[in-house]
């Protein structure tokens, strides 16, 4: 076979399109685009919220309005315009929350069941309670009842702000505040939904929890927010997922997650990125998934994991980082980025290390194929007080093909004597050799990229909870399709 | 069963020929051996058979039963029934070694309409197999043959030989690089696995490894093509006489 033939076979192969690209028709009430004080004083009132959120927002928004938005990542793109968005949009049938799950209008359930994250308890992955999002409304909790039986609180975020006064005063925005970055001050302002998770003293919480994102509306823009409170001795397990429709213009998704770990308390947050990463042929569509999550350890030896496959979007902005504080406490970063076509993604960690012994590991594996982006950027900073800080990174970047682009950008500051640093970092092209000997044992081009690609992203996959470490392998293969030629 | 005409291959980047006029047939149940010193196009050919996509056919043809294959990329090649044991095993990190081989298998089983095994059914096939082959079990929870040493590299070739149970197997080089023991191991493990359904085309540089797989022809590749082929005699005579005294003989 010659080469030429061989080129031919590869582009008459039909691209696998993107699985979750539908719209589901339902009746949506959506605001007016555009964004000033009237639209956030609407949005606090149609939620129903107390005077201390729209205080909040409104504060936020002040703020916002003096911030530039950043350019200073790796991804190219152009200013946004603000007013051309619409901040509310949800179903009608969800003017009030459905009391039980059988009430959830049946459009709704077809279209979450279609995702794979079926409402029904009985139909759930055995031991995980989902929060569903549908634009910005949160659709249904699973599980909220079994759960508090062991005082874990599992809602919406607009419930919290409503039922949990105290509990959101005190920590929404203690991780993150507005003044942060122009998206997370975005963010403050606007927020529509998100989830809630307050694990009380001494408690393991008995499930995974989950959040499921979904965009539907086009022009509308999702920001979430999200909050989990560790209180002494307890722990989480928490796993996001999202997926939207293929839109030909670009779709703004700003969420901010905000983590907080007391004494000895653990919180593995777990994400798997499938937003619609645009065309593949014009790279026309796509979100923009900028996004800020941080996780506090304020308690002694506390740990926050963070574990995150991104495959999708057409551009991610995304930095999950630990503020290590408490004396002993750990911060873990484990990061699969895929990117294909014409994504572009600029993403990796901050572990900031404060308090006496604190430990961080960071293994950021990034994947690049077709003619996409892929910038890992991190920041390990040892202060002054960090006795004995340490940490451990690796990174490494696969590329596949010979038009896609890897950065490794680490930046490490020492402010101390006793703190370690440890940085290894490798860059490999997929070997025409490795394709060749997996495929003379009769294995097909893709499946021999996938187990490649996967083999490589494995120590990152060991982090994922069994139940989706499953998924976001095929999420990788399926991404990865057709990219060798 | 393996029919190879007339064959001219080049690299696929270079204009220079590699195999100028090779013809080759396999007969079912036979062994036959090709020796050849440096750089007369050994490794090229075996490449060319299993399908590597960085040579390039110029002219002549390769078939497998019957069916020009010369178009068929790698995977297809060996669903059919070919078999190589790389000179260089490739090494790939984070692919554990018992998953590959189900895949593999599991992707023949597809192709011949027969049904998938599972990890639990095939881990029962596999410790079989190794046993058979007095392979360590260790072998298989590692990763697909990184951090393999070279002698471990080519007895999991052979594993993977045994897994698939191929028909026609081209064995490139396996003899190099081994000491006497790990040989006379390989050796056993291909002798076990012949019978008069398979065939073998052993590709070696020195005649030791044939003291211990007996074949039926041995073929002298020099530049390109076979120049001459006979009983196993001839590679007794090679190795006595080497390579120069042949090409002398020649001219």
């Amino acid at each position: 076979m010659t080469f030429q033939d061989h080129d031919k076979t590869i582009e008459s192969i039909v691209e696998k399109d993107y699985e979750f690209g539908f719209k589901t028709d339902v009746e949506t009430e959506k605001f007016p685009k555009g964004l000033n004080e009237t639209v956030i004083r609407k949005l606090s009132a149609k939620k129903n919220e107390p005077d201390y959120m729209l205080e909040f927002r409104l504060k936020a928004f002040e703020h916002w309005k003096k911030m530039e938005e950043p350019h200073w990542a790796t991804s190219v793109y152009p200013n946004l315009d603000y007013q051309d968005v619409h901040y509310f949009a949800a179903p009608k049938s969800l003017a009030e929350k459905p009391k039980s799950l059988d009430d959830i209008d049946p459009e709704l359930r077809r279209t979450f069941e279609k995702l794979g994250i079926p409402l029904f308890e009985q139909k759930q992955l055995a031991g995980v309670a989902v929060d569903a999002v549908f634009d910005s409304v949160s659709v249904a909790t699973t599980y909220k009842e079994k759960l508090k039986q062991h005082g874990v609180i599992f809602c919406s975020i607009s419930e919290a702000i409503i039922d949990y006064p105290d509990l959101v005063k005190e920590y929404l925005g203690s991780v993150v505040p507005f003044t942060d970055n122009f998206f997370a001050c975005l963010n403050s302002a606007v927020f529509t939904d998100g989830s809630f998770v307050y694990v009380p003293k001494g408690v393991s919480c008995p499930m995974e929890l989950s959040t499921y994102f979904r965009i539907n509306e086009e022009n509308t823009g999702q920001f979430e927010r999200t909050l989990i409170i560790c209180e002494d001795k307890a722990t989480v397990s928490y796993l996001e997922g999202c997926t939207a429709p293929k839109f030909d213009s670009n779709q703004l998704h700003a969420a901010v997650v905000e983590l907080v770990a007391l004494e000895d308390a653990e919180i593995k947050y777990s994400t798997v990125q499938n937003w619609y990463p645009g065309d593949k042929k014009t790279g026309q569509g796509g979100i923009y998934n900028f996004v800020t999550k941080r996780g506090k350890c304020l308690g002694d030896r506390s740990k926050i994991s963070w574990t995150q496959i991104e495959t999708g979007s057409a551009i991610t902005w995304k930095y999950p980082s630990c503020v290590l504080i408490g004396e002993s406490s750990v911060g873990e970063f484990y990061s699969v980025a895929l990117t294909n076509h014409f994504q572009q993604a600029d993403t990796g960690t901050k572990m900031i290390h404060i308090g006496k012994n604190t430990k961080s590991t960071i293994i950021s594996k990034g994947i690049s194929a077709g003619t996409s982006n892929n910038t890992y950027r991190g920041l390990v900073q040892m202060n002054k007080s960090a006795k004995n800080a340490r940490n451990y990174t690796q990174c490494d970047s696969m590329l596949i093909g010979d038009a896609c682009i890897a950065n490794t950008i680490p930046t490490i500051l020492i402010k101390n004597k006793t703190a370690v640093c440890e940085h290894e970092a490798s860059t490999s092209k997929v070997g025409e050799d490795q394709l060749f000997y997996l495929m003379s044992r009769g294995i097909s081009l893709d499946d021999a990229l996938a187990a490649i690609v996967s083999g490589f992203c494995k120590n990152v996959f060991e982090k994922l909870p069994d139940e989706f470490a499953l998924e976001a392998n095929q999420l990788l293969s399926v991404q990865l399709e057709h990219s060798v030629g | 069963m393996l029919e190879i005409n007339d064959l001219y291959v080049k690299c696929a980047d270079e204009d220079l020929d590699i195999l100028k006029g090779f013809s080759l047939t396999l007969e079912k149940g036979k062994v036959h051996a090709i020796m050849g010193p440096n750089g007369s196009g050994k490794s090229t050919l075996s490449k060319v058979i299993a399908g590597d996509e960085n040579y390039e056919i110029t002219s002549g043809n390769i078939r497998f039963n019957g069916e020009d294959i010369s178009d068929y990329d790698a995977t297809k090649r060996s669903l059919l029934g070919l078999f190589l044991a790389f000179q260089y095993p490739v090494e790939i990190p984070g692919v554990n070694n018992a998953e590959f081989l189900r895949m593999a298998y599991n992707s023949r089983q597809k192709h011949n309409g027969l049904p998938e095994a599972d990890p639990l059914a095939f881990q029962d096939i596999l410790l079989k197999k190794t046993n058979e082959l007095n392979i360590p079990e260790e072998f298989l929870d590692r990763d697909l043959n990184s951090g393999f040493s070279g002698g471990e590299k080519k007895r999991n070739e052979i594993l993977q030989l045994a897994v698939l149970e191929p028909s026609v197997a081209i064995l490139d080089e396996t003899d190099s690089g081994l000491d006497i023991d790990a040989l006379k191991q390989v050796s056993e493990a291909i002798n076990q696995l012949k019978n008069e359904n398979n065939s073998f085309l052993i590709i070696t540089h020195y005649q030791r490894i044939l003291n211990y797989i007996e074949p039926d022809v041995v073929h002298i590749m020099m530049d390109g093509k076979i120049v001459e082929s006979g009983p196993k005699e001839l590679a007794i005579e090679l190795d006595q006489k080497g390579y120069d005294h042949l090409v002398k003989l020649k001219s």
